[in-house]
């Protein structure tokens, strides 16, 4: 069975003030059947951009799609008409955003903002869709479901709000669900309530998953692979395993060793990625992370390593010594 | 110098307590409720010592900070500094006691006038204390606490907007740093940063202290980064502390039911440890501290409860050296 999702060189550039921002620069991925894959990576690194671009919700003017390939059950999606685009769009697709106060209609009742996703795509009747969207929340874990209906989003607390999204998000049983930091804006209780509900969901119901977060926990306890992304591109793919025990990408290196742990004793010291992330208007032709990268050699200014095997079978890595051991020793 | 200024913690909070009013109508307001956001909490902070105070949204840690730094009036309670009850200091004492506590807050985008370049930000608390009057000497402080914490002096010239979010976080804290504070408050001072950022900004802080003989409280809902950089940390929920203890006991020994589910709802940054976690996130969500449960508050989302906790609420005890809890079911 070919995968779910095909992402093949996507490019997204945005025209700003200060000059041409490459924010996604040619990634491509795939995402199987049922699978929940990661995208990793600080701000700035083009993890949204590169979720809004599949979906194609890219303000243009500024930003623009200029290259590549996305490929959704078959079909591409970039040449696709606009009419036949929403329909993929919370149908096909669901989507849960980082802030559900804001992407939530505030003068909408509950009820109604999961009934009119039912309407325009499954042209189910009033009574159908009221059932339905019942069944929904709760499917989602609220309590009092009939009451909650008729309230207003902001009547909610901002777990229950993140949890309507997700009900939206479930109401046309969508193929693929595209969660863009879900649960960021959240306390960690109700994270974590908010997470295994949408990974237990997610499972019963054999919904592909991708979760754009910067958390590495999140990332380690939720998904089956991983990409890690810097600068706009993809430095490191490979499952999360992997990712976490073998990284063959310095920026993953050093990511991983700057996080402090819970389960780890307080340390001298953490081990932070020295320096600022560059700046997107002045990249050159080397590997953007090369000024902080601690095993940089002289032709690592001269072009930026493509993302090729890497490890075990699977794995991919964008970095010109990721065949070498990277120990203290070849820090240069 | 007295015995309370070289011995004895350096901050001491007794039964405090703010309760802010709920009210209704415009011109004749009258008061409906009132939010008990701190609800009677007892620490103390020793000297060049990080105390984390940790929490949920609502549990009140802020607060706590804001009434430390006497930007709110508590309702009831104590707090001495340095053995000096502040509750009622005016005019030049606490103008010198704002001297000696300083706050870093948590949005580096917000926290700064972005009218203000750099040098001015770090200037103006030793201009309005009048430390240094002359402005030659002034620059030079000024470039001397930039490179302290790691920017080059020559950021004296920018404005807020033309730096990064880990940048402007050192801006913060050279401000904090300007009138040679002795206690910090830092109100969740890495928190808006990025991974890599963000060690960098926690090395900093953990330099200063070493090398200035800081204490600070340090509010976070981050339980990783407060476990790196505290000596102890205190777990509010709704207003009052449920546990406190040294930092490893606290987080390999976790007691009060709260705090463990707090400890197994975050999630650890490796899969083989996330795949045989036995994990069950609490139930429910936090009260709303307009009406909280009686008892002790946690009852209606603990594992643990029994009848008793309705009615009896727990105080805090030391059940262990150092180990604080407030629980009745803990023995």
């Amino acid at each position: 069975m070919p995968p779910l999702l095909e992402v093949k060189g996507l490019h997204t550039e945005f025209r700003t003030g200060a000059g041409l921002v490459r924010a996604v620069d040619g990634i491509s991925y795939t995402v199987e059947h049922g699978e929940t894959v990661a995208v990793v990576g600080e701000s700035g690194s083009g993890k949204s951009v590169g979720a809004l671009s599949i979906l194609r919700l890219i303000p243009d003017p500024p930003g623009r799609v200029t290259g590549g390939e996305i490929l959704f059950d078959g079909r591409d999606l970039r040449s696709l008409p606009e009419a036949e685009m929403r329909r993929i769009r919370g149908r096909d697709i669901g989507m849960v955003f980082q802030e559900p106060m804001t992407s939530l209609n505030p003068v909408l009742t509950i009820g109604r903002q999961i009934t009119e996703t039912l309407e325009a795509h499954r042209d189910a009747d009033r009574a159908t869709a009221d059932r339905r969207a019942l069944e929904l929340l709760e499917m989602v874990g609220i309590a009092d479901p009939a009451r909650r209906l008729r309230q207003y989003p902001h009547q909610l607390s901002g777990g229950m709000r993140q949890r309507v999204m997700i009900a939206i998000a479930l109401a046309c049983n969508p193929k693929l669900i595209i969660a863009d930091e879900p649960t960021t804006a959240l306390d960690v209780t109700i994270q974590a309530q908010i997470l295994e509900l949408m990974k237990s969901l997610t499972r019963k119901l054999g919904v592909a998953q991708i979760i754009i977060t910067h958390n590495l926990g999140v990332v380690a306890r939720y998904a089956s692979r991983v990409n890690v992304m810097y600068a706009g591109r993809i430095v490191e793919s490979g499952r999360a395993d992997a990712i976490y025990h073998r990284p063959r990408h310095p920026y993953t290196m050093a990511l991983l060793r700057s996080v402090p742990r819970l389960d780890q004793p307080r340390r001298a010291r953490l081990d932070p990625v020295e320096g600022q992330p560059p700046d997107l208007t002045r990249l050159d032709e080397g590997c953007a992370f090369r000024a902080r990268c601690r095993f940089a050699v002289g032709r690592c200014a001269e072009a930026r390593p493509a993302l090729e095997p890497a490890g075990e079978p699977g794995h991919l890595a964008a970095c010109f010594r990721s065949a070498e051991p990277m120990t203290e020793e070849a820090a240069a | 110098m007295t015995a309370a200024e070289t011995n004895g913690p350096l901050l001491e909070v007794q039964g405090l307590a703010m309760h802010f009013p709920v009210t209704e109508g415009i011109v004749l307001t009258r008061k409906v409720g009132e939010v008990r956001a701190v609800d009677g909490v007892d620490f103390t902070i020793g000297r060049g010592e990080t105390l984390g105070l940790v929490g949920e949204s609502g549990c009140g840690k802020t607060t706590t900070g804001r009434c430390i730094l006497r930007l709110e009036q508590p309702t009831a309670g104590r707090i001495l500094f340095d053995g000096r009850d502040i509750g009622g200091l005016k005019g030049a004492e606490l103008v010198s006691l704002r001297r000696r506590m300083q706050v870093v807050f948590q949005d580096p985008y917000s926290s700064l006038n972005p009218r203000m370049k750099v040098g001015d930000i770090v200037a103006e608390p030793i201009k309005v204390h009048g430390v240094e009057v002359d402005a030659h000497r002034r620059r030079r402080r000024v470039d001397e606490l930039l490179s302290m914490c790691g920017l080059d002096p020559k950021f004296a010239d920018r404005y807020p907007h033309e730096m990064s979010g880990g940048q402007r976080q050192r801006v913060g804290i050279a401000r904090a740093l300007a009138l040679e504070p002795e206690f910090i408050v830092c109100d969740e001072a890495v928190s808006a940063l990025d991974v890599s950022i963000q060690a960098q900004v926690i090395n900093l802080l953990e330099d200063l202290r070493e090398r200035l003989g800081l204490t600070y409280l340090f509010i976070a809902h981050d339980l990783s980064v407060v476990r790196h950089l505290c000596q102890r940390v205190a777990v509010m929920y709704l207003g009052r502390i449920v546990e406190m203890a040294a930092s490893d006991e606290l987080f390999d020994n976790p007691l009060h039911p709260y705090t463990q589910a707090l400890l197994a709802a975050v999630p650890i940054p490796d899969p083989r440890i996330e795949a045989t976690r036995a994990f069950r996130p609490p139930r429910g969500e936090v009260p709303s501290p307009l009406n909280p449960p009686s008892g002790c508050v946690f009852h209606p989302r603990c594992p643990v409860a029994v009848e008793g906790c309705k009615a009896m609420r727990p105080t805090l005890r030391e059940v262990r050296t150092g180990h604080w809890v407030a629980c009745n079911e803990v023995h």
